[in-house]
């Protein structure tokens, strides 16, 4: 096996230093009771040939493969990604290195992570980020209990129902062993979350807020958080698509105290849902509260600039059981690519983007309209919008399903009530002309 | 010192500032497409005035990467014997694969007629899995080894409150890894530590003393943080399931353990993989990762969802239909394209894999046996995959471990895992895997001997390591009496 490098005479020359007659010796301490009773019934041991000729085969079953045009988004994003970030990641010092816990082996990692926090916090207009999280929900349900951490006696959080249902499940999952209080807080006609319940509940210690939301409308996230506010209650934000922020106003500058969300958006592929990257931003005096990993600027004996992991008092390898999160890892290699990403585009490149991204989808809306399809919800929007059809759904991604194109979410699973309705999403990667085919499929 | 030559050497480093000090204003390291739509006008009062980030050229961003990776040292430099994190050997076809255009351009809500090369890899995971460690069904949705861990409590929470309610403690050993306690406690547990006895494991009389009706379970890592069997483990499940509790598995080091150990029989109810340890996925420089948890039957409808079934006419299908489900841990289904490349380890190796669990327990008590002259060994023992050396012999002249740590870089060895665990003072845990030869082997354990030489005669070459790094020793009380967290950000440094 080109993996196992021992040779025969190898391996009998180190069982005598270590006084074995076997290799099966060398589990002897291990009681009867627990050892397998058969040998392991896998398959025969592939070559690289045949190994990939079964994984190339399965990936060509995918829409993408088959040449499906596709118009999902909801968490997941379709971005061109510049090769050079593609060959930098693949760089076996940065991919086959661990967490960088003997700073003076891996400035590499340590710098790219310190550049990405900074990269990020400026993006959303905050102080601190982290070295990152496992993914946009698993990132927002850690944003929400830093925040019950802080509030320390208020037991409630009121989240939109406008944030990703998936991120909303999650916080469910981590609330339930808890005697925290979820209320969820309802939308308005224009797509925007409505935070009148608010007024009655006096147990708030946060409120979160998605931007852009899950129908893809902009929240007017300065007008809710200077209202939530004068109650002392934190203000977190939430977020699927970052590229947003390319023109809209960062989550920072509205009063956010935590921000929190996916970024796969920023460089990554989608990968049937994973790896993506969790981003988790605060301010300044929320930063001993933080959970995950943190990268620090410092300097070494002769004076000279460099980086080390941070603040791990906070953490589970020192506080064990009294850690801000039990999280012991960060996505590195995935929040390198956001950083190399962001590199890439600059500020120009990301705003023209952002701007590419939000002409297109106007376009497309406009144009639908046209054709006499109803959009309900009149807010902004960036790159995604909710649509109905002038005919029955079903039939709809049936008819044009044989054409290889994919219209969308059906968003009945997630919001019984816009059972025909649709989330169709419009990134830079769509052409005038790929528009206007699913144009031309739509009946009046 | 011995008149070889070691690994460690000069080398020409390149100076790279940070990327907002280079760059101009204008440059772009992207290629953008043609607009083929007019603009559109915007609502002011949500429009962004300012966006600070640098504007760098193509060959700026690739110049600056590449200097940056030179600083980093991986498992594809050299040795890297990080006690419990198995930093094996990477396979190369993996990253072919996983970037693979049809899986890497997947959407994860495509549907499952569209999808179903993804979901049949990810299927069949699940059954090797289920196969090497004997239990019975699987999720893959954990992101890395604590969110397994945290899936794990989080299923004996929902086991208690279905039966009786919820119980409030949980059993941990001293030696576990901070994540086991801290997912715990995320549960609501309150962790009771059971000390290890003195061969290093958990006696039975201690767990029965502690175990009660309002202790939800134990959580063992087998084998342990010191590299030894946990040979009482079926005699605590036992006693653990006669109160009703449940057994935790810590599988990161289950890379002793493939092909040699059945986790059903051993009494375990639940136990996380972690893919980037045992099943040779990339590290990553701390992630993505992947923490699949594997469950007896008992556990199995608390998994979460959605889970992957297999129709009678071989479709694959995501199903959310269950009723005792914790639900959602992940937005998606979990890391999938480090499953990719942990299905692809599996089938290359096939039945293979017991040989590499042998080779990695022969390596480290190889290591063990050359070592244990020089070094401290707190428990004399046969180890499994790994082994604990302590800085006790080297007390005398004023060395601690981490300075033999910091010595082994200029060798051009990566240290081994420092401090942890708790219970042994000055631990230095030794893990080599199956991946690295016996040449190389042996010249660690000749750098480790020299090392023990200049501790004696010459201390001062360890105080001052590193020496042949880009920087040396940092000063970590600074960085985190005055964080800097933000280089975008005015500041007095």
């Amino acid at each position: 096996m080109r993996y196992l490098p021992h040779t025969q005479e190898d391996i009998e020359g180190m069982l005598k230093a270590v006084r074995q007659d076997s290799l099966e010796d060398l589990f002897s301490q291990i009681p009867n009771s627990c050892l397998r009773d058969r040998d392991l019934a896998l398959p025969e041991p592939m070559t690289e040939w045949q190994l990939q000729e079964q994984i190339q085969e399965l990936a060509q079953s995918t829409a993408n493969s088959k040449g499906f045009i596709n118009f999902l988004g909801a968490g997941s994003y379709d971005h061109y990604i510049p090769s050079s970030c593609k060959y930098l990641i693949s760089r076996s010092e940065l991919s086959t290195a661990y967490t960088p816990y003997q700073p003076e082996v891996s400035q590499g990692t340590l710098q790219a992570i310190f550049e990405y926090q900074s990269l990020v916090a400026s993006l959303f207009d905050m102080d601190v980020s982290n070295a990152s999280m496992y993914d946009g929900a698993s990132a927002f349900a850690e944003a929400v209990f830093m925040a019950l951490r802080i509030s320390r006696k208020r037991n409630t959080v009121a989240v939109s129902k406008l944030i990703h249902p998936a991120y909303r499940q999650v916080l469910k999952t981590y609330l339930a062993p808890t005697n925290f209080k979820l209320i969820e807080l309802p939308y308005l006609e224009d797509g925007s979350t409505d935070i009148s319940p608010l007024s009655s509940c006096d147990d708030l210690a946060a409120v979160a807020i998605q931007s852009p939301n899950f129908f893809g409308c902009i929240e007017n996230l300065g007008k809710i958080f200077g209202q939530v506010k004068q109650d002392r209650t934190l203000c977190i934000t939430c977020f699927t698509e970052p590229l947003a922020y390319g023109l809209y106003k960062a989550p920072g500058s509205q009063g956010a105290d935590i921000v929190s969300g996916e970024g796969q958006s920023l460089g990554i592929p989608q990968s049937f849902g994973g790896p993506g990257l969790g981003i988790l931003c605060t301010r300044n005096e929320y930063v001993r509260r933080m959970p995950g990993r943190l990268v620090g600027q410092t300097r070494d004996q002769d004076g000279q600039r460099g980086y080390v992991l941070t603040l791990a008092t906070r953490e589970q390898h020192i506080r064990r059981g009294k850690a801000t999160s039990n999280i012991c890892s960060n996505q590195g290699l995935c929040a390198t690519m956001t950083a190399m990403y962001l590199a890439s585009t600059g500020a120009s490149g990301l705003k023209e983007l952002a701007a590419l991204n939000r002409d297109k989808t106007e376009y497309l809306k406009r144009e639908l309209k046209n054709k006499g399809c109803y959009l309900p919800f009149s807010g902004p929007t960036f790159n995604e919008f909710v649509v109905k059809w002038p005919e029955d759904l079903n039939k709809l991604q049936a008819r044009l399903k044989d054409k290889k194109i994919i219209a969308g979410l059906p968003l009945g699973p997630f919001y019984p009530e816009l059972a025909d309705h649709t989330l169709l999403c419009v990134t830079e990667t769509k052409t005038k002309e790929v528009l206007d085919s699913l144009l031309k499929e739509v009946s009046v | 010192m011995s008149n070889y030559q070691t690994l460690g050497t000069k080398g020409l480093q390149l100076r790279e500032p940070l990327l907002w000090e280079k760059g101009r204003p204008g440059r772009i390291g992207i290629s953008l497409p043609r607009r083929d739509v007019e603009r559109f006008p915007q609502d002011s009062e949500l429009a962004r005035e300012d966006l600070n980030l640098p504007d760098l050229s193509e060959v700026d961003v690739v110049r600056h990467y590449t200097r940056l990776s030179q600083w980093n040292f991986g498992v594809d430099s050299g040795m890297y014997p990080l006690g419990s994190c198995t930093m094996k050997y990477n396979p190369k076809i993996h990253e072919y694969l996983a970037g693979l255009p049809g899986l890497t351009d997947a959407h994860p809500y495509l549907m499952p007629e569209l999808c179903q090369g993804p979901l049949e890899i990810m299927y069949r995971l699940e059954q090797v899995l289920a196969e090497i460690t004997g239990l019975d069904a699987v999720t893959l949705q954990p992101a890395a080894g604590a969110h397994g861990e945290y899936t794990g409590m989080r299923m004996f929470y929902a086991y208690h409150q279905k039966k009786k309610g919820p119980r409030s403690k949980i059993l941990v050993p001293d030696t576990a890894h901070g994540t086991n306690p801290a997912s715990a406690a995320m549960c609501g547990y309150d962790s009771v530590e059971i000390a290890s006895n003195e061969q290093g494991i958990l006696s039975p009389e201690v767990v029965d003393r502690l175990m009660d009706e309002d202790t939800a379970g134990i959580m063992i890592t087998n084998p342990n943080t010191l590299g030894l069997f946990e040979e009482n483990i079926r005699e605590i499940a036992e006693i653990v399931h006669a109160k009703d509790g449940l057994v935790y598995c810590d599988g990161a080091n289950m890379n002793a353990l493939m092909g040699v150990v059945d986790m059903a029989k051993s009494g375990v109810d639940v136990l996380h993989l972690n893919l980037h340890k045992t099943f040779s996925t990339p590290h990553g420089g701390g992630g993505p990762g992947s923490g699949p948890v594997c469950v007896s039957s008992r556990i199995r409808p608390f998994l979460p969802v959605p889970r992957i079934t297999k129709a009678e006419d071989g479709q694959y299908e995501l199903s959310e239909d269950y009723p005792d489900t914790i639900g959602k841990l992940h937005t998606f289904y979990g890391n999938f394209t480090v499953m990719v490349k942990a299905y692809a380890y599996i089938v290359s190796l096939g039945a293979d894999l017991r040989q590499v669990s042998q080779l990695a327990v022969l390596n480290a008590n190889y290591i063990k046996e050359n070592l244990k002259d020089c070094f401290h060994l707190p428990y004399d023992r046969p180890c499994m995959h790994e082994c604990v050396l302590t800085d006790k012999k080297q007390e005398e002249f004023k060395i601690k471990t981490l300075d033999i740590a910091k010595r082994l870089i200029d060798y051009g060895f990566h240290p081994p895992t420092i401090y942890f665990p708790l219970v042994v003072h000055g631990a230095m845990m030794v893990e080599p895997t199956e991946t690295e030869s016996k040449e190389d082997l042996d010249r660690f354990i000749q750098a480790m001997k020299d090392i023990a030489d200049e501790a004696r005669q010459n201390p001062d070459l360890l105080y001052q390591a590193p020496t042949k790094t880009k920087v040396g020793r940092m000063d970590e009380t600074e960085a985190a009496r005055h964080p800097c967290l933000n280089g975008m950000m005015d500041n007095d440094r």
